[in-house]
């Protein structure tokens, strides 16, 4: 068993990296995100973590640069945020149709314009279609078990695919919170050495991005498509021989007094926490409200979804961030999706909250209820309301 | 012909004889740019890990699910060539370190065309260049964008006419001086920088193999003559690479820790350009003016570049 | 050949047989082939060293020939070639 400590979120990450024994971190600085990198160089200043820290001039070039180090057979880390994940974004697909397994700590921030260094989604949200496994964390032990499971979901050996794990920047990253860290033995344990499906080396020449016209393409994209399709699987068994090890368990969607409710609200990432509390403040009034959280982005648990919304009447999606012009929320408009081919359909209410680091306190999500379970003609149903706008 | 001399001396019994980039690959016929990874690879050798741009020589050598590369070789973007690179040699030193691969040394090589190293790759070759890895880096400077149809980039030559920068009523075409790489690169205070051309096959090998064996960045910078790019017969490239050397156009030298070295095949005294120009689709719009504008401007860089070989003779090694 | 299907495709397209770039020959594209003078060739080697396919090689008594399953004609060998030992013909 590891030692409970107090840290920041962004250096008990570092430390769960180091832990992991990367060979190769390339890193860019960016703001909530530097703190991992910080640390990580650090641990390799000291002599800790044996591993070649590149400090690359860009985020295009710290993509590029793991994805060569990948490429070699190296186990290859980087973290970014918000403009550097969009300047990451030619490369993501890239990287998934390699099949390369990088890691990468997204500590989530509002993208421009304006400016804002703040907390919400809409930095990882279009890189929906990138074909990288999308992870969402709640805690700083989720931040910390996550980033040691993304490696071993990522190398599996039917993965191979590149893993991002979703950290609420600021809100999440800059906390200081008591996690526990396993020990060195439990990860060497948990996670065995990287055994790569090819590598650079000229003891056997290859050629990795190779160039196909229309004779190919289809194919690869259909390949590829069921390579992440069938990575959930893999997902389940990694989090279940975590759980068996570790006690704390994790499933594609996690629910909170959700059994017997009546109306649930589906949240991401950190605002669980907050909600939760509304949950109960809710059900003290009486209202038989219960939460969802959804953790796994892609692959998309449909399946669980449908599953977790097989009695509600009704559900609250809150998305952190705009498909402007589109249907809704990203989240909502999946959510949707999972439901249409399913035969139960809840009415569906959709918030935009906590955009660019707006607060959203429990009051705010009891409002959101309150406001559903006042709608008896379902009006609002079917369309998306910006939460707490100024009108 | 002293090269001829020197054939009968060297070749072919000092090249090396594996061809590490098969015959079957898709470039242009008379293509020189390909002949310069052909020689390039033989100048390197089998222990070499290539990363290449987007570009006319990525395209051509790798139709999936085929490839012409015989070494290991890997294609991400246009833009980012000396980033791949650098972090292929970062995870090569961190495995070898581990003792998890094999202690052969291997050369990274990072590789573009003008575009992708002048304009779209430049920030991603002067950080790689700038942190020091242990890597070449080879400009095919062509001229332009080849591969998306002859637009011109900033590696293209004033006068030139491009498909973005067509030589018209009122315009000469490219309007701009080729921006001076191997400079930049100088300025990075990298180990070995180089110019190199196909026409000039011994000194090509000889600088490739001088980049090999130096650890640390060097630049390689390689005039690559394209025939349907600058509208000039398929037969044409070695010869037309030989006059850009010979008239000044694009010398031949080395600078290795600061110390200018121009290449014993330099002459003494540069041919005029209309030697070079005349055959060249691309320039045949120019009048005698033009000519006469861009000479003046030859004649100086090329004095420029004889005073650094005499005055720089000392590095900073 | 025949085209693989989804399910066949190397994990992450890697390509792991080196030089099969030769399977396909640009010979086709030829439309003027080069023809070797033995009697004027002085075995010097330009015609192999310029060659962008790397298609000529050196046969056992030391002259060289083109592997014409990929010479594309562009002539650089007979152009180059210093005592014009090749010359280039059309391809009939």
């Amino acid at each position: 068993m590891g030692k409970r400590v107090g840290l920041e979120v962004t250096v008990a990450v570092a430390e769960a990296v180091a832990l992991c024994r990367i060979d190769m971190a390339g890193v860019y600085p960016i703001t909530p995100q530097s703190h991992i990198a910080e640390h990580l160089s650090s641990l390799v200043a000291d002599g800790t973590l044996e591993a070649e820290f590149v400090t690359v001039e860009s985020e295009h070039s710290a993509m590029s640069a793991v994805i060569g180090a990948s490429a070699t057979g190296a186990r290859a880390y980087t973290a970014t945020a918000s403009q550097g994940l969009l300047l990451m974004n030619e490369l993501l697909p890239i990287a998934s149709a390699m099949r390369l397994p990088i890691c990468m700590a997204i500590a989530n921030r509002a993208v421009s314009g304006p400016l804002n260094i703040l907390n919400d989604h809409s930095d990882i949200m279009p890189q929906r279609d990138t074909g990288w496994i999308s992870l969402f964390v709640e805690n700083s032990q989720e931040a910390v078990d996550l980033s040691i499971q993304a490696f071993k979901i990522a190398e599996h050996k039917d993965v191979m695919l590149p893993v991002n794990v979703n950290i609420d920047g600021f809100q999440l990253t800059h906390m200081v919170e008591p996690v526990e860290l396993p020990t060195q033995e439990e990860v060497d344990e948990f996670l065995p050495p990287l055994t790569p499906h090819a590598t650079l080396h000229p003891a056997k020449p290859v050629t990795m991005g190779a160039f196909s016209m229309s004779d190919y393409f289809t194919e690869i994209m259909k390949a590829k498509d069921e390579v992440i399709k069938n990575s959930k699987k893999i997902v389940l068994e990694v989090w279940d021989e975590w759980g068996k090890k570790f006690g704390r368990h994790y499933k594609p969607v996690e629910s909170y007094r959700a059994d017997d409710a009546d109306i649930l609200m589906l949240t991401m990432g950190s605002m669980g926490e907050t909600a939760k509390i509304a949950i109960d403040e809710l059900r003290q009034k009486g209202v038989k409200a219960g939460l969802l959280k959804l953790r796994l982005w892609r692959p998309f648990p449909f399946e669980e979804i449908r599953e977790a919304l097989k009695n509600a009447k009704t559900l609250i999606v809150t998305d952190r961030a705009v498909s402007f012009g589109g249907p809704g929320g990203p989240v909502f408009s999946e959510i949707k999706s999972a439901l249409f081919a399913g035969k139960h359909h809840p009415a569906i209410y959709n918030y935009i909250i906590g955009l660019g680091g707006r607060d959203v306190a429990v009051r705010d999500f009891v409002g959101m209820f309150e406001k559903i379970l006042s709608d008896k003609d379902q009006k609002a149903k079917d369309t998306y309301e910006f939460w707490g706008v100024r009108e | 012909m002293n090269i001829v001399e020197n054939f009968d001396l060297f070749a072919p019994r000092l090249i090396n004889k594996q061809e590490l980039f098969s015959s079957g690959h898709r470039a242009c016929s008379g293509c020189a740019e390909v002949l310069a990874v052909r020689l390039m690879c033989k100048a390197l050798g089998e222990n070499t890990v290539i990363a290449s741009a987007t570009g006319c020589m990525e395209i051509v050598s790798s139709m999936f699910p085929t490839t012409a590369w015989r070494v290991p070789w890997i294609h991400v973007a246009f833009e980012n060539a000396a980033a791949v690179a650098s972090g292929v040699e970062a995870g090569l030193k961190a495995l070898q370190k581990k003792g998890k691969i094999d202690g052969r040394y291997i050369k990274v090589v990072g590789m573009a065309g003008d575009g992708g190293t002048m304009d779209i790759g430049f920030q991603a070759l002067s950080g790689a260049m700038e942190r020091g890895h242990d890597m070449i880096y080879v400009c095919f400077d062509n001229e332009a964008y080849m591969n998306t149809g002859i637009q011109r980039s900033s590696g293209t030559p004033m006068g030139a006419s491009t498909t973005t920068a067509p030589a018209g009523k009122v315009s000469i075409g490219q309007k701009t001086w080729k921006k001076n790489m191997p400079e930049i690169m100088v300025a990075h205070e990298i180990p070995y920088v180089a110019t190199v051309c196909t026409s000039y096959p011994l000194d090509f090998i000889r600088k490739l193999e001088k980049a090999r064996n130096i650890k640390g960045p060097s630049y390689i910078h390689c005039f690559s003559v394209c025939p349907t790019g600058w509208r000039s017969p398929s037969h044409t490239a070695i010869s037309m690479g030989r006059l850009a050397v010979e008239t000044g156009v694009f010398p031949l030298y080395e600078v290795e820790n600061g110390h200018y070295r121009m290449s014993p095949d330099m002459p003494k005294k540069p041919r005029p350009i209309r030697d070079y120009f005349k055959s060249q689709g691309r320039f045949r719009h120019l009048t005698d003016a033009d000519i006469d504008m861009i000479q003046n401007r030859v004649n100086k860089e090329f004095q420029k570049l004889v005073e650094k070989t005499k005055y720089l003779k000392t590095g900073n090694e | 050949m025949a085209l693989k299907s989804w399910k066949e495709l190397p994990i992450g397209c890697v390509v792991s047989e080196p030089g099969s770039a030769s399977e396909y020959h640009t010979g086709s594209w030829r439309s003027q082939r080069p023809i070797w003078d033995n009697a004027k060739c002085i075995k010097c080697g330009i015609c192999y060293v310029f060659c962008p396919e790397g298609c000529v090689q050196q046969t056992e008594d030391g002259f060289f020939q083109a592997n014409m399953d990929y010479c594309k004609g562009c002539g650089i060998c007979a152009h180059e070639c210093w005592p014009r030992a090749i010359k280039m013909v059309e391809e009939g």
